[in-house]
């Protein structure tokens, strides 16, 4: 093997570098989504890969669902300034009061009210692009997921109408009102996550590592004791050594009991793991079809 | 799914491509279970809907046929990815449908492949969908191909008839000029040979499907000969207070063809201004060299007027230029494609005009034989046109450099993605235009 070859990790930078700057040159108003999470963590990392020494030539949007982790939103706050970057919040609580999103009767999850909310941000601030993390080996619906994943005027995905990507030339035009969104991560797994996070030495937010947490077991989950919506009566509450696998809001993130309290400790475990990721978020849970639906209505 | 802690690995982009029934979905299937990336929850999903479809049986087809569509229609419709590892490599797997009229799906899940795998059903032989499938792998250049002969269960595990196919196959080999094909004999449904030897066919002494994934060698699949640098951000930090950052002025790419060293002269095209380079930044530090396909920031020695689509190459390997170009291509969209219509043209990191001047001939794709002027090309044909552009390209022949050798076709008004074209090689290379002007 001669020198001149990358591991796989150093080709996965490479390409989601390229896709940043495509972005950074084709679009006027691009937006990255930042939650603070593990993936646009490595979103952000690689940004600053493709732009540095200049500032990262776009603003930070997070789309905050009143219901996110205390930890992540402080995290969240402290890399933007970190960074230098422009970090632009948007809440469902505001949405909610403006009439922009509906919550149903009952319902206690916001997840999908960060729809509405997101196309709002898009409107007020005329994204053309916004820069997402997620990865086609998330779930079945983000297999055929494109990296510029074209949304009609209504923020709408039509897997049927999608346009092919060929080599790595991606076609970013777009007509006025309509979206792209983009995902550099698109050929990431979850371990390539962690592997990244691990050369690079990036700092994630606490709740990744194994704590102390009050949890109650719900429809085979471990969920989060949380006021927004207690324990029911007669529910046992336990004292778990927890970590979250993915960060969701805080409502529907499932917790998976686990000792791994430092980066090598989650890569043995992801690698002996026998659950996917998304095996610990209910909102996917209820149906087989449940993320193709949110995808066509505008979700991320 | 045991990767080593601190083990780097590299990564093999493959598709699958095959007919309708010939169990492309299940060879995915079966990999993926066989080396154990198949995770309770998914299974528990499978065998969820085993119950409601498939009496009771698992169907590892389920794995990869994603969309809600797709499971009605019992076909795939669209390019899927998906991704496992072994301890020795990481795969990406493009799964791509056979079915005839989604050639484009083909193309687009082909295009970035190190590997194509086309399936052959044993008890059909190689037929008119097989041939399709090569001659797309050959025009898109996949470095390697495997032909798995599929469903030998159904053949008695005959040897005789692996035989004939493999005669069959290469009758018709020759005229693709593909460098590395490879036979395997499988079943998917029972996993013989595809990650595990097969005691049933004692006969075939090759590597299992995946042995030979894990082994085959991917070093080369890249041009590493020829420098370029298609310009894609200009990088100006313009910082008020440090001197350092106020000054600096770096070209941003990803390498698309050989190596760039510090030191090394360059040339900018099509300005054909030459400079040094001075330094090759990354965030992780300068490097002293730089290859293809990584994404770095050119310092050069000179203050020179580059921007977003000029290309940096090595003076002493230039590229064709030129804005008549000749080059074959697979039309994506069901507008076909007509002689005397614009299009937006991408090709690297520019975009420019182009019309297309003449179609010269229709490509047989079964056998890649030319067939006379067509008036058009529609969806699924690939043909071989000629065009006229409102800027020259800076190219190589596709042959030469898949990056520096394709293009897209855009429509404009819908900016559907129309075409994906492959150059022929340049008939002159690219002449500078300040030839006495150096610096």
């Amino acid at each position: 093997m001669s020198g001149y070859h990358l591991d796989h990790l150093q080709y996965l930078e490479t390409e989601a570098m390229h896709v940043l700057r495509e972005v950074a040159a084709e679009f006027e108003r691009p937006a990255l989504l930042f939650s603070g999470g593990k993936d646009s963590i490595c979103l952000l990392r690689l940004a600053e890969k493709a732009f540095r020494p200049s500032e990262i030539p776009m603003p930070l949007l997070n789309i905050d669902t009143g219901h996110n982790f205390p930890e992540l939103n402080a995290f969240r706050d402290r890399r933007a300034v970190e960074l230098g970057a422009r970090l632009i919040v948007r809440t469902v609580d505001d949405a909610i009061a403006n009439g922009i999103a509906v919550q149903p009767p009952g319902q206690i999850s916001r997840n999908h009210l960060q729809i509405p909310t997101l196309l709002a941000a898009i409107d007020e601030f005329r994204f053309d692009a916004c820069i997402g993390g997620a990865r086609r080996d998330e779930e079945k619906a983000r297999a055929k997921e494109r990296f510029f994943s074209f949304r009609d005027s209504f923020g709408q995905w039509d897997p049927k109408n999608q346009r092919p990507e060929i080599w790595n030339l991606y076609n970013a035009r777009l007509n006025p009102g309509e979206n792209m969104r983009v995902f550099p991560l698109s050929n990431w797994t979850e371990m390539d996550v962690w592997e990244y996070i691990r050369r690079e030495r990036l700092e994630v937010p606490k709740i990744y590592f194994s704590h102390l947490r009050q949890c109650v077991r719900r429809h085979g989950q471990l969920l989060p004791v949380n006021e927004l919506d207690p324990p029911r009566p007669g529910e046992p509450i336990f004292d778990l050594i927890v970590r979250v696998r993915t960060i969701g809001d805080i409502v529907s993130t499932g917790c998976i009991e686990s000792p791994a309290d430092d980066v090598d400790d989650i890569i043995a475990e992801i690698a002996a793991a026998c659950v996917t990721e998304r095996g610990s978020r209910a909102d996917d849970a209820v149906s087989e079809a449940a993320m193709e639906d949110r995808k066509k209505a505008g979700y991320f | 799914m045991a990767v080593p802690l601190h083990h780097p690995v590299d990564l093999l982009r493959f598709n699958t491509s095959g007919s309708v029934d010939d169990g492309k979905s299940t060879l995915i299937g079966r990999l993926l279970y066989d080396s154990k990336s198949l995770m309770e929850d998914q299974l528990e999903a499978l065998e969820r809907s085993a119950d409601i479809t498939g009496g009771g049986q698992i169907n590892l087809a389920n794995l990869t046929d994603g969309l809600r569509a797709e499971r009605e229609q019992g076909i795939t419709i669209d390019v899927a990815y998906r991704y496992f590892a072994t301890p020795r490599r990481k795969f990406i797997i493009a799964d791509t449908p056979g079915h005839v009229q989604y050639t484009r799906n083909m193309v687009t899940g082909a295009s970035s492949a190190n590997l194509s795998i086309v399936l052959v059903d044993a008890r059909l032989g190689v037929i008119e969908q097989s041939r399709r499938h090569s001659c797309i792998d050959a025009l898109l250049r996949i470095p390697h191909l495997v032909v798995a002969v599929n469903k030998m269960d159904l053949v008695g595990w005959s040897e005789e008839r692996f035989d004939e196919i493999r005669t069959q196959f290469e009758e018709f080999l020759p005229r693709l000029d593909l460098k590395d094909v490879t036979f395997i004999p499988v079943s998917a449904l029972h996993g013989d040979n595809v990650v595990d030897p097969s005691p049933r066919t004692p006969w075939y002494r090759g590597p299992t499907l995946l042995g030979h994934l894990e082994s085959v060698h991917i070093g080369s699949d890249w041009n590493l000969s020829d420098f370029r640098l298609p310009v894609q951000w200009v990088n100006r930090p313009n910082h008020p207070s440090d001197p350092r950052l106020h000054d600096f002025r770096g070209f941003s790419g990803q390498i698309a063809g050989g190596v760039v060293r510090v030191g090394q002269q360059v040339m900018i095209l099509p300005s054909g201004f030459t400079s040094t380079v001075k330094e090759i930044w990354t965030l992780d530090g300068p490097l002293h060299e730089a290859f293809c396909p990584q994404s770095v920031t050119l310092v050069l020695a000179h203050d020179i007027d580059v921007s977003r689509g000029d290309v940096i190459v090595d003076p002493a390997s230039l590229p064709g230029a030129g804005s008549i170009l000749q080059a074959k291509i697979c039309w994506l969209h069901p507008r076909p494609l007509q002689s005397g219509r614009k299009y937006l043209l991408k090709h690297t990191t520019q975009t420019v005009q182009a019309v297309v001047t003449s179609i010269e001939h229709r490509i047989n794709i079964s056998n890649l034989e030319q067939e006379p002027a067509a008036p058009e090309l529609a969806m699924n044909d690939i043909g071989a046109i000629r065009l006229k552009t409102s800027r020259p390209l800076i190219f190589d022949g596709y042959a030469t450099n898949r990056l520096t050798g394709s293009f897209i076709l855009i429509e404009q008004g819908t900016n559907a993605t129309v075409g994906a074209g492959m150059l022929l090689p340049p008939t002159e290379l690219a002449q500078p235009e300040y030839r006495d002007f150096s610096i």
